[in-house]
């Protein structure tokens, strides 16, 4: 319990670097790009045209409000895809770093999730522009909203962490980790409603892709305006901890020895 | 009967390191990748061979002591300040340390190249563990010392590696660590530079601060030092007044 507690203590005294280091990622993002910011609102707007232009005819009548409905999906599905491959090079990224000074290795990958969901949140403007053209009604059940987003956060600090550490033994991670999130994008429903699905496949969905939940009470909570099912969420909150926990107890077994293979 | 005194004692120590081993493992045959991995696995040849850096030092420093560190290239010198920092974890033995530490093993390793000076400042404190309040106050302090004002909005990539020596120094030592380890980065910079340097580590010496200072230069160490430990091949030649040592080391040179 004590060894718990200093191991939080530790973790607050670095918070002033993660901060930093997270200000450095938004910063240079867009340093000496002509628009800056705005792209991070244009960005998800040029890419969700693309979609609906490639995926409207196939699936848009069947959708009521299909940009928001996709923008949602997507949205969520990039910060999933951005943040756990930023984090999966966040050990051996900055090796020489580790190599010369003593840093707790997890504010590294902290640090690229959370830098990650600063762009999530500046994308979620496209969102609400792309909401207000479709006239979507919001209501006062959106404030759940940042649940959703905490819910989604906790899970991929759990990815994050189990990827970092296996990439530094094993760095074949990366290449199947690419193949892995192609085949999970297509298992997650972005782009095409569920209700066509064959009854099999929608089970595999539902209960074995845990971006299904998110995305479902998101779009739950911004379309059809109410609160999500207690077992939705519950779903969702239980599997990020689970996450989480197993990132965790991953990264504290094999961090001593990254210095080793970095 | 000793092991009790140390216990006792534990205040008195800056840095006591009983009986440390630490293991590399050699990179002839490096497994990073799973198909290896499975191999040798099948194989039972997943037993790595390898290579001690440190056997069974023991070092023990006492607060407000200037220890030196010299030894032959790979000798174990920048493991031993790297298992002191805490970058390392010795595969046997322990390592127990009292008090903060400013770790000059590589200046300005934090830095990001694409950052200004001003914002490496910030972020270079921040690796150090210090406050963004903390680094604004002393910020005035860290740029006189380095005498960069002049190129305080240039990113760092731009700066020559003496430039970037200086900052790093700068900020690692504006804050006032109890133990202060220094590990061949006085180098780089010019003479006058490298004098600054000295005498600020002789005014923290002054302070009551306690160093750990790793030189192939013996008159700096000598200069600087009271006391030196002598590494060869990782382990502990000789240990103590650092005249004694250092005379012992040039003997066995030549």
């Amino acid at each position: 319990m004590n060894l718990l507690l200093s191991r939080f203590m530790n973790c607050y005294r670095y918070k002033d670097l993660i901060i930093q280091l997270v200000q450095k990622d938004v910063k240079l993002k867009y340093r000496r790009s002509f628009l800056g910011y705005i792209w991070s609102i244009l960005n998800p707007l040029l890419i969700m045209l693309v979609m609906i232009i490639v995926f409207g005819n196939m699936f848009g009548y069947a959708t009521p409000s299909y940009p928001v409905y996709l923008l949602i999906g997507q949205t969520c599905f990039n910060f999933l895809s951005e943040s756990t491959n930023q984090s999966m090079f966040s050990i051996i990224g900055n090796s020489a770093l580790l190599k010369k000074t003593y840093v707790p290795k997890y504010v590294f990958t902290i640090s690229k999730i959370s830098s990650s969901m600063v762009n999530m949140i500046f994308a979620m403007g496209a969102l609400v522009i792309v909401s207000i053209i479709c006239k979507v009604q919001l209501s006062w059940y959106v404030l759940f909203v940042p649940v959703v987003v905490l819910q989604l956060y906790v899970f991929c600090m759990g990815v994050g962490l189990f990827l970092a550490q296996a990439t530094v033994y094993f760095r074949d991670v990366q290449h199947i980790y690419t193949a892995f999130l192609t085949a999970w994008m297509y298992l997650t429903p972005i782009f095409y409603p569920t209700d066509n699905l064959p009854e099999s496949l929608f089970k595999i969905i539902k209960y074995l892709n845990p971006m299904y939940g998110y995305i479902t009470q998101f779009r739950i909570v911004v379309l059809e305006a109410r609160m999500p099912d207690t077992q939705l969420i519950f779903q969702g909150t239980a599997v990020a901890l689970v996450m989480i926990l197993f990132g965790t107890w991953c990264f504290y077994k094999t961090q001593d020895n990254f210095i080793l293979y970095i | 009967m000793e092991k009790k005194d140390m216990v006792i004692n534990n205040n008195e120590y800056a840095v006591q390191i009983l009986d440390a081993v630490v293991r590399f493992n050699m990179a002839s045959e490096r497994i990073d990748n799973l198909k290896e991995y499975f191999v040798k696995l099948i194989q039972h040849k997943l037993m790595f061979q390898e290579f001690l850096a440190i056997k069974d030092v023991t070092f023990e420093v006492r607060k407000g002591e200037a220890w030196g560190l010299i030894g032959t290239n790979g000798s174990g010198k920048s493991t031993l300040l790297k298992l002191i920092c805490g970058i390392m974890k010795p595969y046997k033995g322990k390592v127990m340390i009292n008090g903060t530490i400013a770790p000059l093993i590589e200046l300005g390793a934090g830095f990001d190249g694409e950052l200004t000076a001003r914002e490496n400042i910030y972020l270079n404190g921040a690796v150090l563990g210090h406050s963004r309040k903390y680094m604004q106050e002393h910020f005035d302090q860290i740029v006189d010392f380095a005498e960069l004002w002049d190129f305080l909005d240039m990113p760092i990539k731009n700066y020559s590696s003496g430039m970037a020596a200086r900052l790093g120094f700068s900020i690692a030592t504006v804050v006032k660590p109890e133990i202060l380890i220094v590990d061949e980065v006085l180098s780089v910079g010019d003479w006058a530079f490298q004098q600054k340097c000295q005498s600020r580590m002789k005014e923290m010496l002054n302070a009551g601060v306690t160093l750990l200072y790793v030189s192939h230069d013996i008159e700096s160490v000598k200069r600087l030092c009271t006391h030196a430990l002598w590494l060869d091949k990782g382990v502990k030649r000789m240990g103590g007044d650092v005249n004694a040592v250092c005379d012992a080391y040039m003997k066995a040179l030549e």
